[in-house]
């Protein structure tokens, strides 16, 4: 597909109205890539002019700080805020909630201010401004799923209502977990876990949040994160080897129901 | 007689209040050993949190029944406080319901509702010591509160149960009273003469006021304090979104002069120490969460580490700050000024094992009822693991050195972040 750059951009002399923060899991790892195409083709569709930075993004550096690598964070914000600001960028849209919550919370005390929204914010916009149009014969109609909340988006900057308005749009019955919203149980990936192994335990955190899934009997998982989404869908592949409850980001839902 | 019983009354006071707030002091001593950070801003919104977090109790709404029955200990706890009033001023100068006369009609209506609230009280107690006896509430039984911590929590309740029999019956032994719960009371007290009643309610007065003294004074030692740091450390709770860290300025000039040479100061001052190994490394906050904390283990019941059997316990966490906390305390008192004793916060109390397995998913401060936030901590220590000593499992290494290098937490070719978009 066609995507342009910032660099293209700044070469034809246009802007963008949106800069696409696609993330290292969205650019690199195959599972998220197609959550970045599902957005990206979203995004064409409602005919929004967007930009990514390509090999011009570098990690924000969530990882690392979290960690405890306060070195690396402000290195990368560094060079991130740089690239950034030389660019005049405005306006951020992110599929992944922990680089939404780095560019959104963290980058604006080194000088990097963006107004920075999560996809699913974005894709409430979407519709509820008519860009983009739920087909009445969309797939998922009639089916249940189930919204499993990223810390990061949630507990971390209280957005719970806006994945849930974009499912709703689909005719969807919508089955919330035991825990869900602030009380929604992590998918074990955060806090630089989804980069090492667990620590010693009795259970993983991972297989605990597929079992609550599994519980609600939805027909679908839907994930707003891919870190939740890798983990998720491990999770479910060791405890339900026979029914597959397939994890999908609400991008990739959104991405087949529309018009 | 009764000017003598006055006069000891008096000197009792004065000592309880004077050992009160000797040890408060020590307290606030102790909270400010902590890093300076300032918390003044936006005093709107930090008086809400006190309505609304402290005084309101919205966190413990999050349970309806338990929310209730820990409202009517509250609300007891206040409302009753009033009558001491009237007792400490019938101690001091030897009267009898001193206010009776002046409030009329208002008074027995005033204790009667004190005696329906003590009653509340202690049945609410009765409630409590069986969810951590009998009923055994999985986070109320959980080995972080092995020892004294269970036996603290126990303790008060009994405490509250004795003072709340102690009231009633001084009510009951009341000749000319006659109240709605101490009436109950009554019938077993008929067959005992003027003298004896009054004896005994004198006993009941005695022990139920130096009681409460004793209870204040219990109070600085127990998770109990929270009834009183609740307030302040719900005004100074973090008013920023939870998933904003902390950020380390010390750090950012650094990697800013690394990158500007031009732009650094040539009398830059060595940098700080790089997150927390000890109590004194903490903000002066997350030492007031460590104060505030009442063991109640919300935080711990909701941390997915926890609940999936890893080491981490985030009310452990606070609890071994308090406890470190206390010890450098008391290690100032002896020696004038903190003597190095060869311990920390950091593997002496919490290990680097509990702190590996905290996904900073903030559950465990979304979940305080009273705005604590362990995860600050962990954070803290976990910067002083990384940054001072180096130490990191080899996969966060390698994530470390891919970010370095390749731009991003896994080894791919910087090259290839764009290689998705010429996929099909």
């Amino acid at each position: 597909m066609k995507v342009s750059t910032m660099a293209e951009m700044m070469a034809a002399g246009t802007k963008p109205e949106v800069l696409f923060w696609v993330g290292c899991a969205g650019s690199f790892d195959q599972r998220a890539q197609k959550i970045t195409k599902a957005f990206a083709t979203i995004l064409d569709k409602a005919g929004v002019v967007y930009a990514i930075l390509g090999k011009e993004e570098a990690c924000t550096g969530d990882p690392a700080r979290r960690a405890g690598n306060e070195f690396m964070f402000q290195m990368m914000a560094y060079q991130n805020i740089q690239v950034m600001n030389a660019y005049e960028i405005k306006k951020i849209v992110t599929t992944c909630p922990h680089c939404f919550n780095t560019l959104k919370n963290e980058y604006p005390a080194l000088g990097g201010n963006y107004d920075v929204i999560h996809h699913t914010q974005f894709l409430q916009e979407l519709i509820e401004n008519g860009k983009i149009k739920i087909s009445d014969s969309n797939e998922w109609k009639g089916k249940t799923i189930t919204y499993h909340d990223s810390c990061y988006l949630g507990r971390a900057n209280d957005i719970y209502e806006a994945p849930r308005k974009v499912l709703e749009s689909l005719d969807v019955e919508l089955k919330e977990m035991r825990r869900c919203k602030s009380k929604g149980l992590c998918c074990g990936a955060g806090g630089a876990q989804m980069f090492k192994e667990e620590e010693k335990g009795t259970s993983r955190v991972n297989m605990e949040r597929a079992d609550e899934a599994i519980e609600t009997k939805a027909d679908f998982v839907a994930s707003a994160c891919p870190f939740c989404n890798t983990m998720m869908t491990d999770g479910i592949k060791n405890r339900d080897a026979e029914v597959k409850t397939e994890v999908l980001d609400i991008a990739e839902i959104i991405a087949k129901a529309i018009q | 007689m009764e000017f003598i019983s006055g006069i000891v009354f008096s000197i009792l006071s004065v000592i309880a209040f004077y050992i009160f707030a000797k040890k408060l002091l020590t307290i606030k001593r102790n909270i400010h050993l902590g890093r300076p950070v300032e918390l003044n801003d936006q005093p709107i919104a930090r008086w809400k949190n006190v309505f609304l977090l402290a005084l309101g109790q919205k966190k413990m709404f999050r349970n309806i029944p338990v929310a209730l029955l820990h409202l009517i200990l509250y609300v007891g706890f206040i409302i009753i406080n009033i009558e001491l009033l009237e007792i400490i001023i019938d101690g001091i100068f030897g009267t009898h319901r001193f206010f009776m006369p002046y409030l009329g009609v208002l008074y027995p209506i005033l204790i009667n509702s004190f005696e329906v609230l003590a009653f509340l009280v202690f049945v609410a107690c009765l409630f409590f010591l069986s969810r951590r006896n009998i009923i055994h509430v999985k986070r109320l039984i959980s080995n972080d509160l092995t020892g004294w911590p269970k036996t603290d929590a126990n303790l008060i309740l009994v405490i509250e149960i004795v003072l709340m029999g102690l009231f009633l019956t001084m009510n009951a032994s009341d000749p000319s009273a006659n109240f709605i719960i101490s009436s109950w009371i009554k019938p077993a007290l008929s067959n005992l003469n003027e003298h004896q009643l009054h004896t005994i309610e004198q006993t009941a007065w005695w022990i139920h006021i130096l009681g409460i003294y004793a209870f204040m004074n219990y109070l600085p030692y127990s998770k109990h304090l929270h009834i009183i740091l609740a307030f302040p450390n719900a005004y100074y709770a973090s008013l920023e979104p939870k998933g904003k860290m902390h950020n380390m300025v010390a750090v950012q000039n650094e990697v800013l002069y690394a990158m500007q040479p031009e732009l650094a100061p040539t009398n830059a001052a060595p940098p700080e120490k790089f997150g927390a190994k000890d109590v004194m490394d903490l903000s002066w906050k997350n030492l007031m969460d460590a104060y505030s904390c009442t063991e109640c283990g919300r935080c711990s019941a909701a941390c997915p580490a926890n609940s999936t059997g890893k080491l981490l316990s985030p009310r452990k966490i606070m609890m071994d700050t308090r406890d470190r906390l206390e010890t450098v305390g008391k290690n100032i008192d002896a020696n004038g000024q903190f003597v190095d004793d060869g311990k920390s916060l950091l593997n002496d109390h919490i290990t680097i094992e509990e702190l590996r397995a905290c996904t900073t998913c903030n559950a465990c401060v979304e979940e305080c009822p009273v705005s604590i936030s362990p995860m600050d901590i962990i954070i803290e220590l976990r910067r002083s693991l990384i940054m001072e000593d180096s130490n990191a499992p080899s996969e966060w290494n390698g994530m470390f050195s891919n970010i370095e290098n390749n731009f991003a937490p896994w080894k791919f070719a910087p090259d290839d972040r764009d290689a998705w978009t010429k996929q099909s």
